[in-house]
């Protein structure tokens, strides 16, 4: 076990490197750099400032003082927001994009899980449809009506809470509703179809031919088979709902990582860019290495070798 | 004296899309204690939902248990309330199924699964319970049952987990054991292993057995009675002896044909009974076997034959117009 992780954390140090390298060829590919604005700068100041970025050496040199650099835990200064090192950038806007997205996402699995649990045991009944209804309407309906519409109605209408913002519980809630809904969608459809699934298998009949009270068949044999597939697909969803929640951070104009991002890739910030790609990298590298383990200890037949 | 389990008149359908499945067509038989009653017939001929009917596992929707009496010691179990019912599964009747690699839960342990019946009918505790399921896996011939408790079953072959299902049924040690196909999915050397298990396990526990099997040579040494099915419904029922010696079914007699012979060990299958099993839901009219039958007439198609003694006595039953014997003075 401790080994499977140690190779999976050794492992993920080549693909950071490939998406840094990838990551560099996108930028470098795309037209003008970071200091080409629309006021025309002197060629000389120009000449100056991409000297002092390392901006005027062979790209390979770039790359490789960027990696050196990064494996001592120093991913660079910003090129366009004066003074603040790339760093500090994610140490102030990422806890709000894990914030909002961990929630979101627990929204999603505490009621789309047993949304589609209690569907399947209903199954072909009103419960079983209406969670059907919701499951793809849920998922087909994009955050950029979900959160517009949330907006009209509970912050301007009922004014129960503020339109946009981060700064307490109140504000929390619209945005994890805006980007739940869809994930626990996806959830209630997943665990829905999985549990079906397991109830149909000849272990099941097992357990009842043993007498046993349909709960206990169901807590004991069903849900944890059926919940593996769940599981399998969480990792990655988890990863996207932390790292692409930018759109309904737009939409509530929340200081996450979201706006860094929009704002760099258009300015051509190269090193927060970087940073952005290799933190987002990690962060679904890390999910995946925890769904890896769950999974694990829900089905025995995954051995860690 | 009563019979341990008596079936009578027993219908099972399945309500689908494409119509009623008559899949158990009022059928009744009666099986004593400590005896074994050999179930054969072809593959969807209704012999397994015949055995699901008697555990109330119907899956419903889309099938139900529509007339009949199952009688077992006297009770009927079609009337029975579900919360009684469940006292009597895995407790007094219980059943093995045909594929043991799917019929274990892949993520609990072999202990789990042994020990859960008894401790909800025997009321044990989990030592205790798992101290018999070391006897039990003893029994079973499972080699160091101690640490394998632990085990989970993709770590058993397919003939270990058949053992261990075994294991399993008879830790309440029920009168009615239920065996559906117990070795059609395993190999050939390891189905005797079984059959013999089987019958030393009889011995031991006193059980009666109902034996399903598409396989006449399965049965041959285990039974002391045979039931063929055919299309939902018994169409001959005999001791095995005289099953075997004297058959009087056309169907009966083309099964007989179709067991292989030692040499052929490894490729059993039902050869040589022309035609295709018949659609359920719309069966054919009066004898069911009658667009295969080679002896077919015309009161085969207009009037049903029913079950009825065959001269050798009230033992041997079987629904025909054209018993062999009857064929012969011809
Ligand atoms: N859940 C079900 N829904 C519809 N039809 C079924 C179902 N289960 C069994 N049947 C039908 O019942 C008939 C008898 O099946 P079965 O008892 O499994 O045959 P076998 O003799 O091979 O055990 C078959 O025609 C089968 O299609
Ligand atoms: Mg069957």
């Amino acid at each position: 076990m401790f080994k499977f992780v140690l190779r999976r954390i050794l492992w993920s140090i080549p693909v950071l490197l490939l998406v840094i390298f990838l990551t560099f060829l996108l930028m470098k590919a795309i037209p003008g750099g970071p200091f080409t604005g629309e006021k025309s700068v002197p060629a000389e100041i120009l000449a100056n400032m991409n000297a002092k970025y390392g901006l005027d050496k062979p790209w390979y040199e770039q790359y490789f003082r960027y990696v050196w650099h990064a494996l001592q835990g120093d991913l660079g200064v910003s090129m366009t927001q004066k003074g603040r090192t790339v760093l500090d950038i994610i140490g102030t806007q990422f806890p709000v994009s894990i914030h909002l997205g961990g929630m979101a996402f627990g929204l999603a699995v505490l009621i789309g899980v047993p949304a589609g649990i209690v569907a399947a045991l209903k199954h072909n009944t009103w419960i079983d449809y209406g969670a059907i209804f919701y499951a793809t309407i849920g998922w087909a309906i994009p955050v950029f009506i979900v959160g517009p519409v949330l907006i009209l109605v509970f912050a301007l209408k009922l004014k129960w809470f503020p339109t946009s913002r981060w700064e307490g519980p109140e504000y929390w809630v619209l945005p994890t509703v805006t980007l739940g809904t869809a994930l626990s969608a996806y959830f209630a459809r997943l665990t829905r179809g999985s549990m079906l699934e397991t109830l149909q298998q000849d272990f099941v009949r097992t357990a009842q031919a043993k007498g046993l009270p349909y709960r206990t068949v169901v807590l004991r044999h069903v849900l944890r088979n059926s919940l593996i597939p769940v599981v399998t697909q969480a990792g990655p969803l988890l990863g996207f709902v932390i790292t692409g929640s930018f759109l309904t951070e737009f939409i509530f104009s929340i200081p996450g990582l979201g706006r860094s991002y929009i704002f760099s890739v258009s300015n051509r910030d190269y090193s927060v860019v970087m940073g952005l790609a290799v933190l987002l990298s990690s962060v679904i590298i890390l999910a995946n290495l925890v769904v890896d383990i769950i999974y694990g200890i829900l089905d025995p037949r995954i051995r860690y070798e | 004296m009563t019979p341990l389990l008596e079936v009578r008149d027993l219908k099972t359908q399945f309500f689908t899309r494409e119509g009623v499945v008559h899949a158990v067509d009022g059928i009744s038989y009666s099986l004593d204690i400590g005896r074994t009653l050999g179930v054969v017939g072809e593959s969807g001929c209704g012999k397994s939902v015949h055995a699901l009917s008697i555990m109330r596992l119907i899956p419903n929707p889309p099938g139900r248990i529509v007339a009949g009496q199952i009688l077992f010691e006297g009770r009927d179990l079609v009337s029975l309330p579900e919360k009684e019912m469940r006292k009597i599964r895995g407790n007094d009747i219980s059943m093995i199924f045909q594929d043991p690699m799917t019929s274990l839960n892949p993520v609990l342990r072999i202990g789990t699964q042994l020990t859960e019946g008894m401790r909800l009918h025997l009321g044990m505790g989990k030592k205790e319970a798992e101290a018999r399921a070391v006897e039990l896996l003893e029994a079973v011939g499972l080699p160091e049952p101690r640490s394998r408790l632990r085990d989970y079953p993709h770590q058993f072959s397919g003939g270990m987990r058949q053992r261990v299902m075994i294991a399993t049924a008879l830790a309440c040690e029920p009168k009615l054991l239920i065996a559906d196909e117990p070795t059609t999915a395993l190999d050939v050397t390891i189905q005797a292993q079984i059959i013999d298990l089987l019958q030393r396990l009889q011995e031991r526990f006193g059980m009666s057995i109902l034996l399903i099997t598409h396989d006449l040579g399965v049965v041959a040494g285990l039974s002391e009675d045979i039931t063929v099915m055919y299309a939902g419904k018994i169409v001959e029922q005999a001791p095995t002896a005289e099953l075997f010696a004297n058959p009087q079914h056309p169907y009966t007699e083309a099964l007989l044909a179709s067991i292989p012979r030692l040499d052929e060990a490894g490729r059993k299958r039902l050869a040589n009974i022309p035609g295709l099993p018949p659609d359920l839901v719309e069966p054919p009219p009066a004898c069911r076997f009658h667009p295969r039958c080679r002896y077919v007439t015309e009161e085969c198609w207009t009037t049903e034959p029913s079950l009825e003694p065959y001269d050798g006595g009230p033992e041997h039953l079987v629904a025909c117009w054209h018993v062999r014997d009857s064929r012969e003075d011809a």
